[in-house]
């Protein structure tokens, strides 16, 4: 794809992030300002009682992977734009671009999967 | 005779930090890349260790354990929280001029000349404004109300 339309979709996916990362900043950090209802165990939102209330839902595991794969591309496609123009040779671009791609794909996997056997873990327990 | 001197607008990472007579724009365009780069260092780690959640409690528990419990990690996390909030805030408003929102319409040159700055600053301006008053909220949530 040409740089235009990659430019396009990282643009799109700021929004994307803009919308899910926010959602997941208020719950996890601005909840006492907030008042969000999706730590329902009280405590802190990374106690595993409600880890696992959120994880049941399929909404968050949808928003999950969304954001996700938002952001592993918006961020490195912005460190592959930084890297760029500092005028690298043509071998450490292309070298980049298997990094980045390589990476990225990994880290989607990652998390996806995680997501997803969490969800099933969940609620089968 | 006046020699040809090169002035390249390639100013490599350098040109981050100054270059000539720029804006404040030019500073948060420096400071929209540093965010950027130090949010996407964190979401990686983030991914990784939070993908321990699917091998079950004790796995995520053991986890989370290394990163709490330091005051060192709440003040870094608050300081991913401050640099989320000027990325998001700073990349609406990026948003916003490159799809033309905030440029002005185009008029006719009469002295005393207006710019696409004087729709951009008071932007760029309320922008910075949110941003202070989401990193103020942040903190009181962080350190007084948790």
């Amino acid at each position: 794809m040409k740089d235009q339309g990659l430019w396009t979709w990282h643009v799109a996916a700021g929004v994307v992030i803009l919308v899910f990362l926010g959602l997941h900043m208020g719950v996890m950090h601005l909840e006492a300002v907030l008042g969000l209802p999706f730590s329902p165990a009280g405590g802190h939102p990374i106690d595993w009682a409600n880890v696992i209330t959120r994880a049941k839902s399929a909404f968050f595991a949808v928003t999950y992977v969304v954001l996700l794969g938002a952001a592993l591309f918006h961020g490195l496609y912005g460190a592959r734009n930084i890297l760029f123009e500092l005028g690298p040779r043509p071998a450490l671009k292309r070298a980049a671009n298997g990094v980045f791609l390589v990476g990225g794909l990994a880290l989607f996997v990652l998390g996806a999967w995680a997501a997803w056997a969490t969800l099933v873990l969940a609620r089968t327990s | 005779m006046l020699k040809a001197r090169s002035r390249p607008n390639h100013l490599g990472l350098w040109g981050w930090l100054g270059g000539g007579r720029w804006g404040v724009e030019r500073y948060l365009y420096s400071l929209h890349r540093v965010t950027g780069l130090g949010l996407l260092l964190y979401f990686v780690l983030h991914v990784m260790l939070t993908s321990s959640r699917a091998l079950g409690q004790p796995s995520w528990e053991a986890a989370m354990g290394m990163v709490t419990g330091s005051w060192v990690f709440v003040v870094g996390e608050y300081l991913v929280f401050v640099a989320f909030a000027f990325h998001a805030l700073n990349g609406v408003r990026l948003a916003l001029v490159e799809l033309g929102f905030a440029v002005g319409k185009p008029i006719e040159p009469v002295y005393p000349y207006r710019t696409s700055l004087d729709v951009q600053r008071p932007l760029a301006v309320g922008a910075m404004l949110l941003t202070a008053l989401l990193v103020v909220v942040g903190g009181l949530d962080f350190f007084v109300w948790h």
